[in-house]
């Protein structure tokens, strides 16, 4: 009787609390009232807000509603709303793998119509930058920021000091790394805790070892491409440098979130780092003296003798995206299209990033470029992603998410050499396919 | 003591008085008396007094491990259509090295984690519990970690252990200035020492108010019979405390399975997988390498081994349970 009694409350509990469960689907979701964007907080925030809210004044039948949010923590939040059917019209990316895995899903609106009837959007941007926002031929996302290409940046004064200059080669490098041990300076910052700062490394070793067809080995799955001897050689490279005590004490707590890897440069502790172009704005902002006084340079990554990549080859990420959201309403469409027409990338946008000091991905502005603030900066990159044979996306943005995080903590592991890189290609050899 | 024993008498009288009572029905001490019976032989109080929890219970703990199990056996990424896809789930994380390593790393957490904060924590819960004034005052600082939230203590640590901006650099002490949280070897036991930082203000504080509950006229007896501290921690205290031992080590062993937010802002289970414990190792895979049917299966393996551990720690101390803790049994 007792056992019975208990066996029915909880029942009766669980039925209850699955309607109650059920009415919480039924919540605010994105099928009513205006676009959303959900943008992520960064050096572009501004220039996005401001843009959404120009384009509120002026349109007010097809309004925006805009959001930003922290970099923590972006990825898992966009994804699950996208997957709770709960996620935003405007939905940023980064191209590659995971917009193709979000298009594959069926979430993600192909644009291939919208650009046919207005061929003027895309004639707007740089040609190659927008290849990655396509999926098997068709037009999936259009960019919204700058071009950010990976840069080696060092800190002149520490250069003079030395009596050096910044390395031309692999071999320079090496030296380099001497010299700056020699006189107690860290050669390199490094965030490796936050684990992607790492594969700028891999990525343009592999790059200048082997070109981009030993990455692209790995992008189409052929079995055993991990093995390739570019890879291995770089990764070989990696850990030499390791060894050589190229990257500073401790560089493995050293987080990129908190932007602890710049402030090392900056503050004169380690003399270069490797790091992507949006780090110039974050100079700018955490220390506008070291920028202002001439103390930031940059230069391309070195070449490696006998590596039969281009050296004008970059890596890094293209620029970001915005991709519309196939379960928006047709109204939310509509103000989102619209605002991709007319809204994204207009002559005030362009303006903004220029100023907050970053090189958007539009065509014809080197006379723009030129006479900014920023203009020998802005030259450099866009004269770098102009002038690039080919420019590879973050391997942890082409590949699908789930090799890409192996990716990441197996590289972790080769540059505290708990592995080594037979092991490194063996482990992720396993994942292709996956 | 006589409060303990009086429902047994009251019921033993009412159970004696039954048969008078149903002869005379009219007599109101009677019906009293039969309607305690009743309550009493059954169930206690209402069974439904225990429907909102059990409601909660459901709702947010039940129901959404059934969805886990049913979950395991799927192949999902989060945003496209379920598919089916039997046990490959299963096999895929308990062939995995990493899941393996993650089990080590947890049960070492856990061990570790218990054997710094469990004699920690008796010994400041019993030091505290001394009514004098400086030792009120101790405890107050002891227990400011308490107000901290698990995130401010991870972001605050991470500062502080930072090779080059922390507080080893900062005041120029080589001892203190070590890759704390990027060396595999140490970053594991840097985590236990903040865990334990955290919690064990808890543990004092439970174990303080269990000490407080000692008769002080056991202590006296003791004394006469000319114990000393030492003698009487190990024969009164100690004792004394079995149940509140076995009731802060639940928590600390069951607690240790969901330690998450710490870690996960600390070191995000690294370096490597040095840190990457079962609840972290569920969350990356779901939520970074986006297999939702892998991480469901582990939530599982979670639960079961949760599950498993609270039930032996409550056997250890249910077995006895007739042998009372409360004073002179």
């Amino acid at each position: 009787m007792k056992k019975r009694n208990l066996l029915t409350l909880i029942a009766g509990s669980a039925a209850l609390a699955l309607a109650l469960t059920g009415c919480g689907s039924g919540g605010p979701g994105q099928t009513t009232g205006a676009a959303t964007m959900w943008a992520l907080t960064g050096d572009d925030t501004t220039v996005m807000k401001t843009s959404v809210e120009t384009w509120n004044k002026e349109h007010s039948d097809l309004k925006i509603d805009f959001n930003a949010f922290a970099k923590d923590g972006f990825k898992p939040k966009l994804r699950t709303a996208i997957g709770a059917g709960e996620g935003p019209t405007f939905v940023f990316g980064w191209g590659g793998g995971v917009l193709a895995d979000f298009v594959k899903a069926g979430q993600i609106e192909d644009l291939s119509d919208f650009v046919a009837e207005n061929p003027e959007v895309l004639k707007r941007y740089i040609p190659s930058v927008l290849a990655n926002g396509t999926v098997d031929g068709k037009t999936y996302a259009i960019p919204n920021n700058k071009l950010q290409p990976v840069v080696l940046y060092y800190n002149t004064a520490m250069f003079t000091d030395a009596g050096v200059t910044p390395p031309k080669t692999w071999d320079d490098l090496l030296d380099l790394v001497k010299t700056f041990n020699a006189k107690g300076i860290a050669p390199f910052s490094l965030g490796a805790q936050t684990k992607w700062p790492s594969l700028m490394w891999l990525q343009y070793l592999s790059d200048r070892i082997g070109g981009p067809e030993a990455f692209q080995a790995v992008l189409d799955g052929k079995p055993d491409a991990w093995s390739h001897p570019a890879i291995i050689e770089a990764l070989t490279k990696i850990q030499q440098l390791v060894d050589a005590g190229g990257f500073i004490n401790g560089f493995a707590s050293v987080s990129s979130d908190s932007g602890a890897d710049l402030a090392l440069v900056h503050t004169g502790k380690a003399a270069m780092v490797l790091h992507g172009a949006w780090s110039y704005q974050t100079f700018k902002t955490d220390s506008p003296d070291f920028v202002k006084d001439g103390k930031l340079g940059y230069t391309t990554f070195p070449t490696v003798a006998g590596g039969v990549g281009d050296p004008k080859n970059i890596v890094g990420n293209p620029t970001n995206f915005w991709s519309i959201s196939s379960k928006a309403t047709q109204e939310q469409k509509k103000a989102a299209l619209a605002y991709l027409a007319d809204g994204l990338n207009n002559d005030a946008y362009v303006d903004d990033i220029i100023a907050s000091g970053a090189v958007p991905v539009v065509q014809g502005v080197e006379a723009k470029l030129k006479s900014s603030d920023n203009a020998d900066w802005l030259s450099f990159v866009y004269d770098m992603a102009s002038n690039a044979p080919h420019f590879q996306l973050s391997w942890d943005q082409a590949l699908p998410p789930a090799q890409g995080e192996a990716m990441l903590t197996n590289l972790e592991q080769i540059f505290l050499k708990k592995i080594t890189p037979q092991e490194f290609a063996t482990t992720m050899n396993a994942t292709l396919g996956k | 003591m006589s409060t303990t024993t009086s429902p047994e008498k009251t019921r033993a009288e009412a159970r004696a008085e039954l048969p008078q009572g149903s002869a005379r029905p009219a007599s109101a001490p009677a019906t009293r008396s039969a309607r305690s019976t009743r309550a009493a032989g059954q169930s206690g109080p209402s069974g439904w007094f225990a429907a909102p929890a059990l409601i909660m219970f459901s709702a947010f703990a039940l129901l959404p491990l059934g969805g886990v199990i049913a979950l395991s056996f799927t192949n999902w990424d989060g945003i496209s259509d379920l598919s089916f896809s039997g046990l490959s789930s299963w096999t895929t994380v308990l062939t995995d090295p990493v899941t393996g390593n993650a089990l080590v790393v947890t049960a070492k957490i856990m061990f570790f984690s218990y054997i710094v904060q469990a004699p920690i924590s008796i010994l400041l819960g019993a030091f505290v519990a001394g009514r004098q004034r400086y030792r009120a005052l101790l405890a107050v600082f002891y227990f400011v970690p308490l107000l901290l939230s698990s995130a401010a203590i991870a972001i605050a640590f991470k500062a502080l252990l930072d090779p080059n901006f922390g507080l080893g650099a900062g005041l120029g002490i080589p001892l203190l200035n070590q890759d704390w949280l990027g060396n595999a070897d140490l970053a594991l036991f840097v985590v236990i020492f903040v865990i334990a930082w955290q919690f064990i203000p808890f543990h004092t504080l439970i174990y303080q108010g269990a000490v407080r509950q000692i008769p002080a006229s056991m202590y006296e007896a003791a004394r006469i019979d000319g114990a000393g501290t030492i003698a009487q921690f190990f024969h009164i205290t100690l004792p004394q405390l079995k149940y509140t031992i076995i009731t802060s080590s639940t928590l600390m062993v069951v607690g240790s399975l969901t330690y998450f937010d710490l870690i996960f802002i600390l070191t995000t289970g690294g370096p490597g997988y040095a840190t990457r414990l079962l609840p972290l190792h569920m969350y990356l895979t779901g939520f970074k390498a986006n297999d939702m049917g892998a991480a469901s299966a582990l939530g599982v393996i979670l639960v079961v081994i949760g599950v498993s551990l609270a039930l032996i720690l409550q056997r250890l101390g249910g077995k006895d349970r007739r042998a009372s803790q409360t004073e002179g049994a």
